[in-house]
């Protein structure tokens, strides 16, 4: 039984100092392409939280049987199509039970499945060796630190697209990338505060 | 007449090519695939094998996908390329491993997410669903290079400056200092974001 201390420390650390979009660099595509203003963002971010989460709690499982079964080799295969199941079932669910949820960020879902964030925990869980619980809760840091990550660019982008007089090679995603730096470099303020391979 | 549509054909391939490489440069252009690529292009060497890889990648499950084009009914085609590119993918990443298992070790889970890269799902979207398997080939060829080339000349950057060296020889005199924030992430996204904009300014692209 893992203690709340370390789980708290994967959830900083996730959160944090290993922010999967600035210090990972994953899931750039729609963190460029959505981020430009702040209600899409918020939408994408909270798809984002709830199929990475949910994935992950569903690939553990699996990929334990696949272990057991001397077959992990096809684990990619194998986490791509319970991904994309996954996406598709919860897509139909919430149409059918949450119908105002499924207008204000259903049309995100389908995006997510090519999403490299929600593959990419998957496979950090399989390098890390969690448990159960561990990957549950980097999984559910590493998507909100994402989240995080996209409302802030977004805002910045939104107030920039106002005020800033750019070149024009450098308008759009150029500059996006210029704040990313900039929020990367901020980001590195936090480094050491937390591991995700906590010290047991 | 037979001359003529030999060179018709020509045209065709040569047009694919350039529109690949220049025009429709992934990163640069479109700016896709950049999750993998920023993260591994930090040693010249992460770069050709990185590249390498989504070139093939690319390649195979365009022409398979082109291959099985009138087979693939279009509710599902998006789960056949996912399982199509993941079947590559795992191809590759055992070669990999096989033949040089330090850059593996150091690409580590970047390999697995060759998969999730836009621009393989991309082209077999746009272009392999569409046409004959040797303009897909060629097409996918293209873009594999796009992507490349730019790996490898921010990687030739962000090694210089974080190492003093190029492919693991050192270059720059023992007084250098390492600048090692260009081998983490804000580096790499200076360089990008440098890029875009002088290929920007280079190819007349301009975005309003």
């Amino acid at each position: 039984m893992v203690s709340i201390t370390v789980l708290f420390e994967i959830f900083i650390a996730s959160l944090l100092p290993f922010n999967i979009a600035l210090a990972s660099i994953l899931g750039m595509c729609p963190l460029i392409a959505i981020s430009t203003n702040v209600t899409n963002a918020k939408g994408m971010g909270l798809a984002v939280v709830l199929v990475t989460t949910l994935t992950a709690a569903i690939n553990w499982p699996i990929y334990e049987f696949l272990k057991w079964s001397g077959t992990d080799t096809l684990d990619l295969l194998v986490f791509m199509i319970t991904i994309a199941a996954s996406v598709q079932f919860l897509e139909l669910a919430m149409q059918k039970f949450l119908p105002s949820l499924y207008t204000a960020f259903g049309i995100y879902l389908p995006l997510i499945t090519v999403n490299c964030i929600v593959l990419a925990v998957s496979l950090f869980f399989v390098n890390y060796d969690y448990g159960f619980l561990e990957t549950v809760v980097f999984a559910l840091g590493s998507s909100l630190g994402w989240a995080f990550a996209i409302v802030l660019l977004s805002g910045i982008r939104e107030k920039l697209s106002v005020i800033a007089d750019l070149p024009r090679g450098l308008k759009g995603k150029a500059i996006a990338f210029v704040l990313l730096g900039i929020l990367a470099l901020a980001f590195i303020g936090f480094s050491g505060i937390a591991r995700v391979d906590p010290i047991q | 007449m037979k001359k003529f549509l030999i060179r018709l054909n020509y045209q065709k391939w040569y047009n694919v090519l350039r529109d690949g490489i220049a025009r429709n440069n992934p990163i640069v252009v479109t700016v896709l695939g950049i999750c993998s690529s920023l993260a591994v292009a930090n040693m010249v060497e992460n770069a050709i094998a990185m590249g390498i890889g989504v070139t093939l990648v690319t390649m195979l499950s365009s022409a398979f996908i082109a291959l099985i084009r009138n087979l693939i009914p279009s509710q599902v085609r998006m789960v056949t390329y996912m399982v199509v590119i993941s079947t590559f993918t795992i191809v590759f990443e055992m070669f990999l491993k096989a033949l040089t298992p330090d850059i593996a070790e150091r690409l580590g889970a970047y390999v697995g997410l060759i998969i999730t890269n836009c621009i393989v799902m991309g082209r077999a979207e746009a272009f392999a669903v569409k046409n004959p398997v040797r303009y897909s080939t060629i097409d996918a060829f293209a873009s594999g290079m796009g992507y490349t080339f730019v790996l490898i000349m921010m990687s030739l950057i962000r090694e210089l400056l974080s190492n003093g060296s190029i492919l693991n020889i050192q270059l720059l005199g023992e007084n250098w200092i390492n600048w090692t924030i260009f081998a983490i992430a804000p580096g790499g996204f200076f360089i990008i974001s440098l890029f875009i904009w002088g290929l920007r300014v280079w190819l007349k692209y301009y975005e309003e």
